[in-house]
């Protein structure tokens, strides 16, 4: 019997019997457990965390939240976390059938976070960088002004240390609520990295799952390298838009990494354990003299 | 014509008009007065209608299917048109057009989307919605306009980039968000106009410009209100909700900044006659290109770049 099934059975058995505490304990056992949503392998929590938020068995990359990313990418204790304190207004009103003001409430109140994308400065292999990682996590990585002005920020105070910046991207796209001026951020933060190219700064993007929409169509894909998650869905366009646009079949691996590595529109395609080493070879392979 | 729901009474009024004079022609009464009344009434009606039209009757002029295209405003208010075919890559999408012409005498270098008036035309230029390959043949242009200093002048009406297979694979975001971050570098005035329909990133594809202007009943947003409605209330018949929330109108911009003027379109909308229509944009144009003929190369970027840093609305 392996483990899975032996939790299995074990849970059945106490279901059955039912005396309430035994089924809050089981519960609680529960509580350290992730199926699998590739190969439903029942994993132990913190094994998984261990491996990166990365299935052992059949290398599934779970989508892991900005805090997370952040502590696999940059060495220990070097991370300073820059304009927290900027967060979304609703300069709109927006109601749509819940209020966008209750949204964001829910999503602070879900989230280690309060808007969907972590800005700082950090090391990685001991190489000083400017950081944005979003959070899919929170209103689905969508960004508003908020998250434009914080990418554009970072960017800003890159270009005044004269440091490169690696933006991670996980989001659906431009924040509905906040209309026309979410889009305006897809603009302002791309006219940023316009400087950055200027200024002859190395800006490197990773897009991980899922990455779509107003993201893709601004900073997201304005790298000097362009390097994709394994795993990782990519596009400008969700599938369900362009199937019922074309009224065809896609192909099943369409918008992977995969699938973009093919048809030539991102750098390289990285493993989660393998991310951290490549991004510190571009650092020191771009590095300039004196720098 | 084609004649809108809401529209409807105004052509009821028209018909009783027309009853009328033919009454008087045939009997030989004299109806003038009635007629006079009738006609007073029309246009205090209309007035009133257009004056307070709901964004999503807005929608509905901005999509008119006989509002003035890009190559109606070249034919109506520029000399000297000529075309600039193709990206150099193997294409030359044709929903979005571009090339050389004279603005009132002054050379400049204009660029659009390019919707058709019937299905013919429509499968021609794609409704509107351009492959990668055309913001790729847009900034073409935009790079040849900012070697030989001629100012460009972009007019969008599309409902968004198209949504496809082979627009996936040729980076239809990539193409986009170069056109931003490219048009950001350009030493050259800008002046983007919303005509018609502005929608999402690829109306911006076009739109990074030292001046935004819109028609008086385009729209502009970050998604058609069908597509917000069917994702945010999963239901696309709540589009009149969502064009109100999503704040659409040229006014609503022009409060958050975002346009930085108005082009008065006549009563009812361009559709309805396009030589004005092409005229008041003409001398909005002129205008705008005025106030920047004095700027350098170095105040424009500058001026470009702080106008969209200024953009949005948080917290901090």
């Amino acid at each position: 019997m392996n483990l899975k099934d032996w939790f299995q059975n074990r849970k059945e058995e106490q279901m059955a019997a039912r005396p309430s505490e035994v089924v809050a304990i089981d519960d609680d056992i529960a509580k350290l457990w992730q199926k699998c949503y590739n190969c439903d392998t029942q994993l132990l929590k913190k094994e998984l965390e261990h491996n990166l938020m990365v299935c052992p068995h059949c290398d599934y990359h779970f989508r892991v939240n900005a805090r997370t990313r952040i502590s696999q990418l940059v060495d220990e204790g070097t991370f300073q976390e820059l304009n927290s304190n900027i967060t979304a207004g609703d300069p709109l009103e927006f109601v749509d059938t819940e209020s966008y003001k209750e949204r964001l409430r829910k999503a602070n109140e879900k989230n280690d976070m309060n808007e969907a994308v972590v800005t700082g400065l950090g090391e990685i292999d001991g190489e000083k960088v400017a950081l944005a990682v979003m959070d899919f996590d929170y209103m689905g990585g969508s960004m508003g002004s908020a998250v434009g002005e914080k990418v554009t920020r970072i960017i800003e105070k890159a270009l005044e240390l004269k440091l490169p910046v690696i933006a991670v991207t996980a989001s659906g796209g431009a924040r509905m609520q906040e209309s026309a001026l979410s889009l305006m951020q897809m603009a302002k933060t791309s006219c940023a990295v316009a400087k950055m190219n200027e200024a002859k700064l190395l800006y490197i993007t990773v897009l991980t799952e899922p990455t779509f929409g107003g993201v893709t169509a601004s900073f997201g894909t304005l790298g000097d390298i362009i390097i994709a998650e394994q795993g990782a869905r990519i596009g400008f366009a969700g599938r369900r838009v362009i199937e019922q646009t074309i009224r065809q079949k896609l192909p099943s691996d369409f918008q992977t990494a995969e699938y973009l590595l093919k048809y030539g529109q991102i750098d390289n395609i990285s493993k989660r354990s393998e991310l951290k080493a490549t991004l510190s070879n571009i650092l020191k392979i771009h590095k300039r003299k004196g720098q | 014509m084609a004649v809108l729901e809401f529209e409807k009474y105004v052509y009821e009024i028209e018909n009783k008009i027309e009853e009328l004079r033919k009454i008087s022609a045939e009997s030989g009464m004299d109806l003038s007065n009635e007629i006079e009344t009738f006609e007073k009434q029309k246009e205090e009606y209309k007035k009133e209608l257009y004056d307070n039209l709901e964004p999503l009757q807005k929608l509905q002029i901005a999509r008119h299917s006989e509002r003035p295209n890009f190559l109606d405003y070249i034919n109506l208010m520029t000399t000297d048109f000529m075309e600039m075919h193709g990206d150099r890559e193997g294409s030359d999408d044709r929903a979005i057009i571009g090339g050389i012409a004279r603005l009132d005498g002054r050379p400049v270098m204009i660029i659009g989307t390019m919707k058709g008036k019937t299905t013919k035309e429509n499968l021609e230029y794609n409704f509107g919605m351009p492959q990668p390959q055309g913001y790729r043949k847009a900034l073409r242009l935009f790079e040849h306009a900012n070697r030989f200093a001629l100012p460009i002048i972009t007019l969008i009406d599309t409902p968004g980039a198209f949504p496809g297979i082979k627009a996936e694979e040729t980076g239809q975001g990539i193409a986009i968000a170069v056109n931003l971050k490219e048009m950001a570098k350009l030493e050259v005035p800008i002046i983007a106009v919303i005509t018609g329909e502005g929608c999402s990133g690829g109306a911006l594809g076009l739109a990074v410009a030292n001046k935004v202007l819109m028609l008086e009943h385009a729209y502009y947003t970050v998604i058609s209100p069908e597509g917000c409605a069917s994702i945010l209330w999963r239901d696309a018949s709540k589009a009149a909700q969502a064009a109100e929330a999503l704040k659409i109108t040229a006014n609503d911009l022009l409060k958050f900044d975002i346009i930085d003027g108005v082009v008065k379109e006549p009563i009812g909308g361009a559709h309805y006659d396009p030589q004005m229509t092409a005229n008041n944009l003409k001398q909005m144009l002129l205008s705008s290109l005025d106030e920047m003929a004095n700027m350098s190369a170095q105040e424009l970027k500058d001026d470009r770049y702080s106008k969209f840093r200024r953009m949005g609305v948080f917290n901090e």
